[in-house]
């Protein structure tokens, strides 16, 4: 999980493709999310309106979150709800442990936060004693493995039953080679029913903040966040600030659109709606920066904020379905955790933009229409122009420019080239030549196109001097 | 020194775009001409739950004793169901409502488009009181059905509660190799009365 | 009708056949067609490898060879889709901007700008249509699959009237293929085995050919294929509809 050696996507990704069977598994499971999340798009009739209008109230949130932050901190705390700021992830830590550390409290059981993940949350405490369990099943399992999560709506989607048996065997004493789901997630959830029974305190993420109201909402199908937080004395709901919207009704477009564009169901079992704390109990809502009002102000990066975690683009990317979210080294992996990263740390995160082929399917699932694969394509730019690329990258792609802008270079390059490819096809079909690997070259013709046309067009023949 | 908060929100006020962009009409999505009560049910089945059409409490107390094993643990916020359910447990600590075996509730309405249920904590008694039991039974009133989720928030309006939850189906997970696997943490089935 | 013919740079080394197949149709279809001697590439392999700063010359180049023309018509949707969103000069913005929306990809100047619905060629095989991205989703040549929207392709629609063609219907309709420029050198093992799994579809469904709006896509899956020993053909859609005969 450290961060220190990072490998870079295209590596990681060639290690997972060794394994063609479990590829070949992965992809079709997530294919098949996807095509779950068509059907279910595809009952709606006013769907892309829906779309876009979760897409305008996302704008209207960005343009104006200085003043909708200021309402929602002034409604919670009426609520009764204490609100924290966070600027950055090692704050974040510090506060949530400052709360477990002022009421006494050594377990916490954790709900799905991916932004927690971001932040390196359970090192942090598990440093300092605090016993943390994460109670969302996919996220145990990782948990228990020692792994981050790979998908951030299905941490264990990399998993097959029989690795979960194992971990299960060695962690929580199932029998050995009792592969079955049913049997295995009602053994999780006696494990963590004991969890939820004995903790004091319990984190949760937050799908969304309402300005109007002050409350914020958490979806879950396991009910694994209600169970944790209803039980306990202290509820800690930690946000990335982009989590806002402006009002209640609000909820009624993002909540028929998540659960459909995630998993291709009409809503998640539960919705839950945290308004004020039960009494004389504690809800704290920690409002966490972490490079986003940075992000905020890259005007070509900045709908990415607009994200709401559906996972859709993840689903549907031909790229990570046959890669892998380990390969993103990113909490949050996939496209749209390629376009987050960057941000968060460029030199780290320059390969992320790079693994796509800027297809453009991730932008049309999104269910708040970022431009995904647009600025995929807008952050190569900036990598580029920052340093954050190869030198023999650089070195290649301006020879190149100089040959492609200059007709006559072109020319005799290409009829050079072809000559090569023809009579030395050792110069091309070698070990450097990655094409080649496992493709075989383009046959090359007698002539190129240009060749063709000044013999056989009569518009050319009076032009064949120029050349 | 400037609070994080100060330097959050002056950093969010330097970056965000000037222009302020208008938020959207809500009205053209709620148009529908679904059949309410069809749909609900049609939904509620694919998603796992269940439901009985009643059009009393009577019979829904006869359904209990039927369906239900009234030899264990049962929770009501209802008096209706005293018959077959217990009223006396809304102040005890909530972690000894672990070895209940069902609880009924009435929702306020519920949604067609999803069959999502809205509860509040007024009507659960306790929070925790629709999550931890091992399985859950929700009464709504048949003319309690809206079409979709835009006028569910539209019903819901500026209702004061400390909890709501809208509920869709059993507890469910499938975290493990994509099987789905009901009675995740919460109840392992959702028994749905239409009264009326 | 007047209009200039665009060969990307490694259709005209590479692939002159479907420029030539291209070029004819065109004509047949009563089209008089020019192709300007000096041009190149559009530039976008650097800009999709993170140099758009370095196209400028070839930015420069294609302004030089199109400036007189209304109509910049061009075999495949990708060089097409980067002219139409990248194309720049600090020079002459005006000429850039009328050239921005004067090139077409083959297909759709076909349909839209020509009017023709269908064509009458010859090509009884069964084949596959490869949906490339950049058309399809960047040019919306076709319906996307994501969206819920009605159907519609219009190099699908050129290929109905084609006699004896048995175009298959894929089990999925517009997954990438994995090409994606430099990406496939990049990412070779992704890249190789997204064409890989675009070509078991094709298999499964038995086609003799695979078609598409891209050479750079066939070009890739060719590869792959000519590496199986496959007996699956690729072949630009332009060789199929200049079957037609006048």
């Amino acid at each position: 999980m450290s961060s220190n050696k990072t490998i870079p996507h295209s590596e990681a990704a060639a290690i997972f493709n060794k394994n063609e069977e479990r590829v070949n598994w992965h992809d079709e499971t997530l294919w098949f999310v996807r095509e779950k999340r068509d059907k279910s798009a595809h009952q709606i009739p006013e769907w892309e309106l829906l779309r876009e209008t979760a897409s305008q109230i996302k704008l209207n949130v960005l343009s104006n979150i200085h003043d909708y932050l200021v309402e929602f901190e002034t409604n919670a705390q009426k609520n009764g709800i204490i609100v924290h700021w966070a600027a950055n992830a090692e704050e974040h830590n510090v506060i949530v442990h400052s709360i477990l550390e002022k009421n006494n409290i050594k377990q916490m059981v954790k709900s799905k936060s991916m932004l927690t993940e971001e932040c390196h949350l359970n090192d942090y405490l598990t440093e300092r004693g605090i016993d943390v369990i994460d109670s969302d099943l996919g996220e145990r399992i990782v948990q228990l493995r020692n792994e981050p999560p790979s998908h951030i709506v299905l941490p264990a989607i990399h998993l097959k039953k029989e690795d979960v048996s194992e971990t299960f065997h060695e962690h929580l004493g199932t029998e050995k080679g009792n592969i079955d789901p049913q049997y295995l997630t009602e053994s999780a959830r006696h494990h963590l029913r004991d969890v939820f029974l004995t903790r004091k305190a319990a984190l949760t993420g937050v799908n969304f903040a309402v300005a109007e109201t002050g409350e914020f909402v958490v979806c879950t199908n396991e009910g694994n966040a209600d169970m944790g937080a209803h039980l306990a004395d202290v509820h800690i709901a930690c946000m990335g600030f982009e989590k806002l919207i402006p009002k209640r009704e609000h909820l009624g477009v993002f909540l028929r659109l998540l659960a459909r564009s995630a998993t291709g169901q009409p809503i998640t079992t539960f919705s839950s709606h945290f308004k004020k704390p039960r009494e004389g109990k504690e809800i704290h809502v920690v409002i966490v920066d972490n490079g986003r009002s940075e992000q905020l102000g890259r005007e070509e990066f900045r709908n990415s904020l607009k994200c709401i975690r559906c996972g859709a683009c993840m689903n549907t990317c031909p790229v990570y379905r046959r890669s892998g979210g380990h390969s993103y080294h990113n909490a949050v992996a996939g496209p749209i955790g390629s376009i987050l990263a960057p941000n968060l740390d460029m030199k780290k995160n320059a390969d992320l933009p790079f693994a796509s082929t800027l297809c453009g399917s991730c932008t049309n699932v999104c269910p708040v229409k970022i431009d995904i694969h647009d600025q995929l394509y807008k952050w190569r730019q900036v990598l580029v122009k920052e340093g954050y690329t190869p030198k023999a990258k650089t070195i290649a792609m301006k020879t190149m420019a100089a040959v492609l802008a200059n007709p006559m270079v072109f020319e005799i390059v290409g009829k050079s080239g072809r000559f090569a490819m023809k009579n030395l096809p050792g110069l091309v079909n070698n070990k450097l030549n990655k094409w080649y690997d496992q493709r075989e070259m383009p046959e090359v013709p007698e002539e190129s196109f240009k060749e063709w046309y000044k013999k056989n067009s009569k518009s050319a023949k009076g032009k064949n001097d120029e050349q | 020194m400037m609070s994080s908060k100060e330097s959050i929100l002056q950093k969010i006020k330097q970056n965000q775009p000037k222009d302020l962009n208008e938020l959207p009409n809500l009205e053209p999505l709620k148009e529908s001409n679904l059949d309410v009560l069809e749909q609900y049910k049609t939904i509620l089945k694919s998603i796992g739950g269940d439901f009985a059409e009643v059009s009393s409490y009577a019979e829904i107390v006869a359904f209990v004793k039927e369906n239900f094993d009234i030899s264990k643990r049962i929770l009501t916020t209802l008096p209706e169901l005293s018959e077959v359910a217990n009223l006396e447990w809304t102040n005890d600590d909530p972690h000894s409502l672990q070895n209940a075996e069902q609880i009924l509730v009435k929702a306020h309405f519920g949604v067609a488009e999803n069959s999502a249920l809205w509860v509040t904590d007024e009507i659960m008694g306790q929070r925790v009181s629709t999550f931890i039991p091992q399985y859950l039974a929700i009464i709504v009133n048949k003319k309690d059905i809206v079409a979709k989720m835009h006028q569910a928030y539209d019903r819901i309006g500026n209702q004061e509660y400390g909890f709501g939850t809208f509920i869709a189906g059993p507890s469910k997970t499938a975290d493990i190799e994509q099987s789905l696997v009901l009675g995740a943490h919460g109840a392992r089935g959702l028994t749905v009365f239409i009264l009326g | 009708m007047k209009a200039a013919l665009f060969i990307p740079c490694y259709v005209d080394q590479f692939y002159p056949k479907a420029a030539i197949a291209a070029y004819e149709l065109l004509q047949k279809l009563g089209c008089y067609v020019d192709f300007p001697m000096k041009q190149t590439c559009c530039g976008q392999p650097m800009a999709n490898s993170g140099y758009q700063h370095l196209t400028e010359g070839c930015d420069a180049n294609f302004i030089a060879n199109f400036a007189g023309f209304d109509y910049i018509v061009c075999p495949s949707g990708s060089c097409v889709m980067h002219v139409k969103e990248h194309l720049h000069s600090d020079t002459n913005k005006e000429l850039a901007a009328k050239l921005r929306s004067s090139v077409y990809e083959l297909t759709e100047f076909i349909t839209d700008i020509l009017k023709i619905e269908s064509i009458e060629g010859d090509f009884p095989f069964r084949v596959g249509m490869h949906q490339s991205c950049h058309g399809q989703r960047g040019l919306k040549l076709s319906q996307m699959s994501e969206l819920n929207a009605p159907f519609f392709s219009k190099p699908g629609q050129l290929l109905t009237k084609i006699k004896g063609i048995d175009l298959v219907s894929l089990s999925r309709k517009d997954e990438c293929c994995g090409f994606g420029g430099t990406f496939c050198v990049t990412e070779e093992a992704i890249s190789v085995k997204m064409g890989q799994d675009r070509i078991k579809d094709h298999e499964k469904h038995h086609v003799d050919y695979i078609t598409g709006v891209d050479m750079s896509c066939l070009m890739h899956l060719e590869g792959i294929l000519k590496r199986q020993k496959s007996p699956i053909k690729t072949i630009h859609i332009a060789e199929i509809l200049n079957t037609f005969k006048v």
